[in-house]
């Protein structure tokens, strides 16, 4: 249907809200009826020092500590930041560089946990039972504490938005539970199995924020997620305000930004978050983990993944504590031999292709992949001339022309793509996903925002110095001019005159020149 | 090995360049079997003629760029030539056909580049390119099926292999009817040249159609002179439709051209029917259906933005009917589009969509 027509149709009430574009891969939901199974501990927990968006945090411990499982072993450095603690109880081995999912393969500080199989817990955080009575700026430190950040896989640190402004009051929450990555199942299942505590979750939210009303969405294709949701909503009592929303199934629908559409027909504006128009959004695994961490204090130590992909025999989704080696858990559902095979680090729209299966399970981690190169082949292939077919701009949510954006960043005219809103790009890779030449469009724009942001940080630093090299220009003028006021001064001073209106002034000054002068005096004898 | 990128997503929806150039020339079917239908073995040497040369054209090219002749796999030169088959007359000769996709391959397509580069449609600047150098060739039209249709005397059977040989490789003059009776023998006026020809001599134009014994249903189907693949409306619009459905085109481009055409042809000849043609007549006539459905969509050479497409649309009608109507030549529907192409840059740079999160008015940075 033309867009257009579409629009009025939605503004008129007749057809619900939808953003343009979006995509529809191949489901591949196949672990979705499988229940959450628990893996075992690992021998060794392997924690790197940064598994949110911001800074990164600083270690606590030393090699050779003995921790707790809750204990909280690395503290957040800077506001956007969320604390790092200990899955179970066992010795530091090591703190040392180790990889992580990146696609480079890069390292990052890591702290080495030697499980000792007792899984003794640290219990110095209290559960709060009385939530609905606690003031809510307590409990959002208890998010902050217990690391709690984006479990859907931006990890973005979870208590910031958790804030009650009065410039903004928020309206309504909503719980994300969309899912539309292909594979992923990981927040299906919690969804069907812990359906309650979600809800529970959901009511804190509603409660710290200052919310009304909230809305859970799932995507048509979990039909059992659905009604697990809707019996947990009818079981409590005074809940009118709360309803579960069954969205068609289109990928990207659990994009922040485009769920905000889709339910209310708000647009967060360009450089602005949720709360802006009065919605806070939350992952259902990071509501889960809310739960944990005020109703059992309980900070985030393990999450669920979603282990699958067609180079594996069993998939599954398994609740692992972080810090677990992807491979034991290839290797728990049977994938041993790697040779071949790509390893994908969450869905395979957005997430990173790995060097190999040594990096450990963090936060961000909703699902690990084993794709066959067949699986893979069709969007590896090599790039071909744009044929300007268009696709790209119609599969595009935010309505951007990928194909022209690729091309400025392509030849490096960034101005001008920053000016086609090359950084509105979500990076949802649906552009790539359509384009019959294969361009790894989403590729250019990556390229294109860190080249962009690369400049801007060069701009910034060379516009400090150039204007501390001025105020120091400034300061030494003044001083010159300060010096010979001064000396004129002085000089008068020393000149015979008969009139002495201002002995006190006339005096310090003289101090001062003479000591100047005193140390003018004193410095070539001392070198001599 | 290739570079292969690390980036996401991987996954992909598994279209492909060579599927899509594929899907056009399946598109293209019903007007090139009915091309043959008409025009008979003249219709299969010039398909065959100008495929088989912007093949070897596109990979002397690719010889001399040092390029993969794994391009030649992707249908877009094979579609180049197919386009060019059809917006001939039946009637051309053989070195003219080759000539026309060698400019379509070299001139078209490879100086700019190659595939994706060109601003013009290839196909047709070539015959624009014919048309100006050769205007007589360009504008003689074999009676379609002419035997079959009752020409009495000196008509030639365009289903005799030895017959339509002789006329593609020597010319006219070979042909001893033309010889015996001169070129109006076997060929007739094209409906829109001869609407234009009667108004240059007074005739009002439903008097000239009147004279010229026309029926929509006829021009409708495609019973009616005019180049190779270009008669069937009905043809054209059932590749159309398959373009549509396969979701290889939108329906922004020939709907507002067809659309655009319509309208103007509807208002003028409300105003002023003696002077102007009917929309009907203007739908139908000459190139416009095959303009409209597969060379103003050529996606390299059309603006990429739904707005933008509609605005193309718009201007290529407007100039279409313009030429018609007020022009020298009898037909505009290929100028306008390469007219047309020239602004594509122009329009997508200004008729972007609204980005998601900006307001209305304009974009702040």
């Amino acid at each position: 249907m033309p867009a257009t027509l579409r629009n009025l149709a939605q503004r008129l009430g007749m057809m619900a809200h939808s953003f343009p574009g979006g995509v529809h891969p191949e489901q591949h939901k196949v672990s979705g009826a499988t229940a959450i199974e628990v893996n075992a501990l690992a021998p060794v927990h392997i924690l790197p020092m940064k598994q949110h968006i911001g800074a990164p945090c600083s270690a606590l411990v030393n090699i050779g500590d003995r921790v707790l499982r809750g204990q909280k072993i690395a503290k957040s450095e800077g506001y956007v930041s969320v604390p790092i603690h200990a899955p179970t109880s066992g010795r530091v081995v090591k703190i040392e560089e180790h990889p992580i999912a990146h696609p480079s393969g890069m390292g990052m500080p890591s702290i080495f946990i030697e499980t000792d199989g007792d899984d003794a817990v640290d219990q110095t955080l209290e559960p709060i039972s009385d939530w609905l009575n606690a003031d809510p700026a307590i409990l959002r430190e208890r998010a902050r504490m217990c690391g709690l950040a984006g479990l859907g896989g931006a990890v973005f640190p979870t208590f910031i938005k958790l804030v009650r402004d009065q410039r903004f009051p928020i309206e309504t929450v909503i719980l994300n539970g969309i899912e539309c990555e292909p594979w992923l199942t990981s927040d299906h299942r919690l969804m069907t199995e812990s359906a309650t505590e979600i809800l529970i979750g959901m009511r804190m939210i509603k409660h710290m924020v200052g919310a009304t009303a909230g809305l859970i969405a799932i995507e048509d294709n979990k039909p059992k997620a659905i009604a697990a949701m809707r019996e947990a909503v009818a079981a409590v009592n005074d809940l009118n305000d709360v309803r579960v929303v069954e969205l068609p199934t289109r990928y990207p629908q659990g994009s922040e930004k485009q769920l905000i559409y889709t339910l209310t027909g708000r647009e967060v504006p360009a450089g602005k978050l949720p709360m802006h128009v009065g919605i806070i959004c939350q992952n259902v695994g990071t509501t889960k983990a809310l739960y944990d961490a005020i109703a059992l204090g309980e900070p985030l130590t393990e999450r669920v993944v979603t282990v699958s992909g067609d180079a594996l025999p069993r998939p599954a989704n398994l609740l692992v504590r972080l810090g677990t080696p992807a491979r034991l858990l290839f290797a728990r559902q049977g994938l041993e031999d790697f040779t071949g095979l790509q390893i994908v680090h969450g869905g395979p729209m957005m997430g990173e292709r790995l060097k190999g299966p040594d990096i450990p399970v963090v936060k961000s981690t909703n699902g690990l992949l084993a794709l066959s190169a067949n699986a893979m082949a069709a969007a590896h292939t090599v790039e071909q001339p744009c044929i300007r077919c268009g696709h790209c701009s119609e599969a595009c949510p935010i309505s951007l022309t990928p194909n022209l954006l690729a091309d400025q960043c392509r030849s490096d005219q960034f101005d001008k793509a920053a000016d086609y809103q090359l950084f509105d790009c979500i990076e949802c890779g649906c552009c790539s996903y359509v384009c019959p030449s294969n361009i790894p469009l989403v590729h250019y724009f990556r390229y294109g925002k860190g080249q962009i942001a690369l400049t801007r940080r060069e701009q910034a630093f060379a516009e400090a110095s150039r204007q501390r090299s001025e105020s120091r220009d400034a300061r030494i003028e003044r001083e010159k001019a300060e010096k010979a006021a001064r000396r004129s001064r002085v000089r008068q001073t020393h000149a015979p005159k008969p009139d002495t209106s201002k002995p006190e002034t006339a005096k310090t000054d003289n101090a001062t020149a003479t000591n100047s002068s005193n140390t003018a005096n004193t410095k070539p004898e001392e070198h001599s | 090995m290739p570079l292969i990128m690390l980036s996401s997503p991987h996954a992909h929806g598994g279209d492909s360049i060579r599927m899509t150039m594929f899907t056009v020339v399946i598109a293209l079917l019903p007007a090139s079997i009915f091309s043959v239908y008409l025009f008979g073995w003249l219709a299969v040497l010039m398909i065959v003629t100008c495929m088989g040369v912007a093949l070897i054209t596109e990979a002397i090219c690719l010889a001399l760029m040092r390029r993969p002749l794994t391009t030649l796999l992707d249908n877009s030169a094979a579609l180049t030539g197919l386009f060019l088959a059809l917006t001939l007359p039946a009637a051309t000769p053989w070195w003219m056909a080759v000539l026309g996709s060698v400019f379509a391959i070299v001139l078209g397509k490879q100086v700019y580049g190659g595939l994706g580069y060109n601003i013009f449609n290839p196909a047709l600047s070539a015959r624009v390119i014919l048309l100006i150098s050769f205007p007589l060739n360009m504008t003689t039209w074999i009676i379609p099926m002419s035997v079959q249709m009752g020409a009495t005397h000196g008509g030639m059977d365009l289903y005799d292999l030895s017959q339509c040989l002789t006329l593609f490789f020597g010319g006219f003059d070979a042909l001893p009817a033309v010889a015996q009776h001169g070129l109006d023998a076997i060929s007739m006026a094209s409906p829109l040249g001869h609407v234009k020809t009667a108004a240059t001599l007074g005739i009002s134009a439903p008097a000239a159609l009147a004279s010229y014994h026309y029926h929509l249903l006829d021009a409708f189907l495609g019973f009616e002179a005019g180049s190779l693949g270009e008669t069937s409306a009905l043809a054209l619009l059932i590749g159309g439709i398959f373009l549509l459905a396969r979701h290889s085109i939108t329906w922004h481009i020939p709907f507002s051209y067809l659309g655009t055409v319509a309208l103007l042809a509807a208002i003028s000849s409300t105003i002023a029917p003696n002077q102007f043609t009917s929309p009907m007549f203007n739908l139908f006539a000459g190139g416009l259906m095959l303009c409209a459905f597969f060379m103003a969509t050529d996606p390299v050479s059309s603006p990429v933005t739904p707005v933008g497409q509609i605005v193309f649309g718009i201007g290529c009608g407007v100039i279409t009917w313009s030429i018609r109507s007020f022009g020298g030549y009898p037909e505009g529907a290929m100028f306008s589009v390469l007219l047309m192409n020239c602004a594509v840059p122009l329009i997508d740079h200004y008729c972007r969509p609204r980005v998601y999160g900006y307001a209305k008015e304009k974009p702040e940075q």
